[in-house]
Order: C-alpha cells, then structure tokens, then sequence
C-alpha cells in the first residue's frame, strides 16, 4: 500500500497552491461569483463564507530578520462556508529561510462563528482555533504574547524540533458603516502544554475606492479595489500582560476583487519598535468556488426526476 | 505530523461541507412563503426609506452586473428562482417597499442561508434593490419552468 508522507505532500501542496488554483479554475467552472474581501492579512472583519461556497487561498509572507537569514513563509487556506453563520477553514503553513531549508510548519483548523442573526452597528463573531505548529512556523498570521523578532532567528534546524499545539480564541467586533469597515480583533491564545495564556491584538479600516458599481462591466473600475490599514501585535501574557517585550505591525493593504472570483492582495508592513521585523512583504491570491457545497452534496444524491 | 492526525485534519473541514449538502435542496414552497415573510419583519425605518437612486439612469445595468456577481447563483438567472432560493419576481418581492428589500439585504436571513451583504456599500445594495424591482411579476408556474 502507497502511503504518501504527510509531510511531503503537505509540503507540496503549499508550494504549487497558486498553481493548483489556475489549475483547478480551468478544470472547474464554478459560476461568476465577485469575492468582496478587504485588503486584511491578519485581521478579520464579520463578512463571512457565503454558504456553500469555498474559497482556496495563498498567501505570502517575505520577512527581514536581524541577526539571521530572511525567509519566506506561505500559507495555503481552504475557507469553506458551512452555513451563513459558520465558515470553517484549514491552513498548511510552511516556510523557506534563506540559506537554510524549506519545510512543513504544521495546520490549523479554524472556526467562525457568527451569533446574532442581524446586522448592527458593532458585530461580534466568535473565533476558535487548534494550531499544530513546530517552532520554525514564521507565518505571523496573528502576533501574540511575547513573540518578538529573535525568536525568529532560531535555525530551522533547531526550531522545528519544537512541538506547539495551542488552542487559539478570539473576539472580533466589526462594523460597516458608510462603505467603510472598522474592526477590531482581541486574541487569547493557549498553549495544551504547561505554559500561560496570551494575548494579541489586531484592527483594522477599509475602504472601497468607489461605492457604487459601473454600468458596464470592467476589472480595473475602482468599486473593485478595497484600501485598507491593519494594525497588530502582542500583549504579553497572563504573568506580564502590557507592551513589555512585545511586537507590533503597521501595514497598509490593497485588495483586487475581480468580477471572476480571483482577489489578489498586497500589504507592505512595518515593525513598529525593535522587537518587531523591520520590514514584511505580504501578499495572496485566493479564487472563490461558488456552489461548491451543492456540488458535493450532488455526488452523494441519485438522480430526482 | 502523525498519519491519524493528517486523516483528522483531512476530514474535520469537510464536516461542514456535509453539514451544508443537507440543506441545499430545493426549497418547498411553504419554505418560500417563510422567506417572503421575512420581508414583513422590516423595521418601519427601512421600510419608509425611498431609494436614494430612484432616478439614477444607470441604477438598473449595474444593478444587473452586481446581481449577475453575487445573486444569479441561488436566486437564478433574472431572479427566477433557482434550487437554494426563491424567486424574486414574486408577488410578496416586487410588491415590498424598496427599503424591505434593502433591509434584507443588509441583514441576511442568516438562519434560512440568505447570506448578510452589509460588506456590500450602500449604494450598491440600492442599485440591487432598483434592478430587482424593474425585474416584475412573473408567475409562479413561470418561475419554476425558468421562463418570465
């Protein structure tokens, strides 16, 4: 019996998602369906999954690291809502550090949950994640805790040795006013293992470039760009919660909703004290399967006349 | 990472998606009926309001691009009805006020899979609300069969 090595193949996976997205835009030819995702790398607003539909994403970070080589960390997201008020997603994270190696950092599956059933003027959704990560993970999707730019400097040798399975929490309140959304994101993070609870933080504002659509069809119209700024970091944990030795980032983002279901976005970001990178370049491309939910459910129905 | 660990990550995600196959069926009729009435539970402050693009010449055309974008999926195609969704040229939509419409759209009707589209600026839920409107009545009969 051929078992394939998870790791390899979850490695593999990672490195050709951009290519299994054209791929599978080719081989599959899910209805029009325009994403309208905000520019965000790491924070979340309260627009979820539209049910039924999946979303395949990739997602790139570039970062520069004082005291070591700089490295490249991705991450592959498969974001599927479940139903309006619940979207589900899985992440395969990896990583390359320049002059070192590349490899598999681990999963995590996450869960969104959204409580009330109408829209106000402040929403909260609820968040829940389990991370299998190893210690060379460098995807930065959320800064907590005491994370700082050192403990990034670590060999990938030595650091994957380390084993982290953390139960992850967060509070999202947004909100969509005048076109504009504002959101804020309060994390709390567990690690299974003898070690204290931390805490993070991320907001975040955006904006379309115009509010209303054209009467014509078109890529480059303005209604499809959505600007944005994020702001995030740690928080110290449950023995020394505050700013001390902690990290923070300030990125402005653009995203790129094409009438296709393809987003493409990009967010130069800033260290914004000495812990902190210096400098980050992220970026992603994500291609939305509309019907895919009903599509599924067809393969396990017969034929109704 | 462990061969058990990769078969549970492989298989938890695609719990929802079996979760939301149940559910994609076409919807009764009586689902329907419960649907329209979501258009009653409008707050009078929304329902009152005029659509501020009542007398934009290109309300409708983009209108019609937006609805091609983000609706045609489940409410099919010039909002006839579709397997997920009801029609839109029923009697109970056509004959709402434009502020029901733009309040469902904004809200959702998140327990019956109508998904919230506040993410959508206002005036593009309002050029939705005009192109809805201009699509009229068609019959039941005509809605299933797919024909205005």
């Amino acid at each position: 019996m051929l078992i394939v090595p998870p790791n390899s193949f979850c490695l593999f996976v990672l490195r050709h998602t951009a290519a299994i997205l054209v791929l599978l835009s080719f081989l599959v030819h899910p209805p029009a369906g325009r994403s309208l995702e905000n520019p965000y790398i790491v924070a979340y607003d309260h627009n979820l999954e539209e049910p039924g539909s999946l979303e395949v994403e990739y997602f790139s970070t570039f970062g520069t690291q004082r005291g070591g080589p700089d490295f490249h960390a991705y991450w592959a997201e498969l974001e599927y809502g479940a139903t309006a008020w619940w979207t589900t997603e899985l992440y395969l994270d990896g990583q390359t550090t320049f002059g070192e190696s590349t490899l598999f950092t681990g999963y995590r599956w996450e869960n969104r949950l959204r409580p009330l059933k109408n829209e106000h003027l402040i929403n909260p959704v609820l968040y829940v994640e389990f991370e299998n990560t190893n210690g060379a993970d460098k995807i930065l999707k959320e800064v907590e805790g005491h994370d700082v730019e050192a403990n990034y400097a670590v060999p990938n040798a030595v650091a994957r040795q380390e084993r982290t399975r953390e139960m992850e929490f967060k509070l999202m309140l947004s909100s969509n006013y005048k076109g504009c959304n504002f959101t804020e994101n309060t994390i709390a993070t567990k690690n299974l293992s003898d070690e204290p609870w931390e805490f993070g933080y991320a907001m975040g504002a955006s904006r379309p470039l115009a509010m209303k659509g054209a009467a014509h069809r078109c890529n480059f119209c303005r209604q499809h760009f959505v600007a944005g700024v994020e702001l995030y970091g740690g928080l110290g944990d449950r023995y020394g919660f505050g700013l001390n030795d902690t990290s923070h980032y300030l990125g402005a983002g653009l995203a790129w909703n094409l009438p296709s279901g393809w987003t493409f976005r990009i967010e130069p970001t800033f260290g914004l004290n000495d812990n902190s990178h210096q400098f980050l370049l992220r970026w992603g491309v994500s291609r939305e399967f509309s019907g895919f939910g009903s599509m599924i459910g067809g393969l396990f129905k017969g034929r109704q006349e | 990472m462990k061969l058990y660990q990769f078969v549970i990550v492989s298989v938890l995600p695609f719990s929802g998606v079996i979760a939301a196959a149940g559910p994609q069926d076409p919807p009764r009729r009586s689902g329907q009926e419960s649907v329209y009435d979501e258009l009653k539970k409008a707050p009078d402050k929304y329902s009152g309001k005029t659509n501020p693009l009542a007398n934009d010449a290109d309300a409708v055309a983009a209108g019609g691009i937006l609805f091609e974008e983000h609706c045609e999926e489940c409410h099919g195609k010039e909002g006839m009805g579709g397997k997920k969704a009801p029609s839109l040229r029923a009697e109970e939509v056509q004959n709402a006020a434009p502020g029901a419409i733009f309040w469902i759209l904004t809200n959702g009707v998140v327990r019956k899979k109508m998904p919230v589209w506040s993410k959508l600026p206002e005036p593009e839920r309002w050029q939705l609300v005009r192109y809805i409107k201009s699509l009229g009545i068609a019959s039941a009969r005509a809605s299933q069969s797919g024909k205005p």
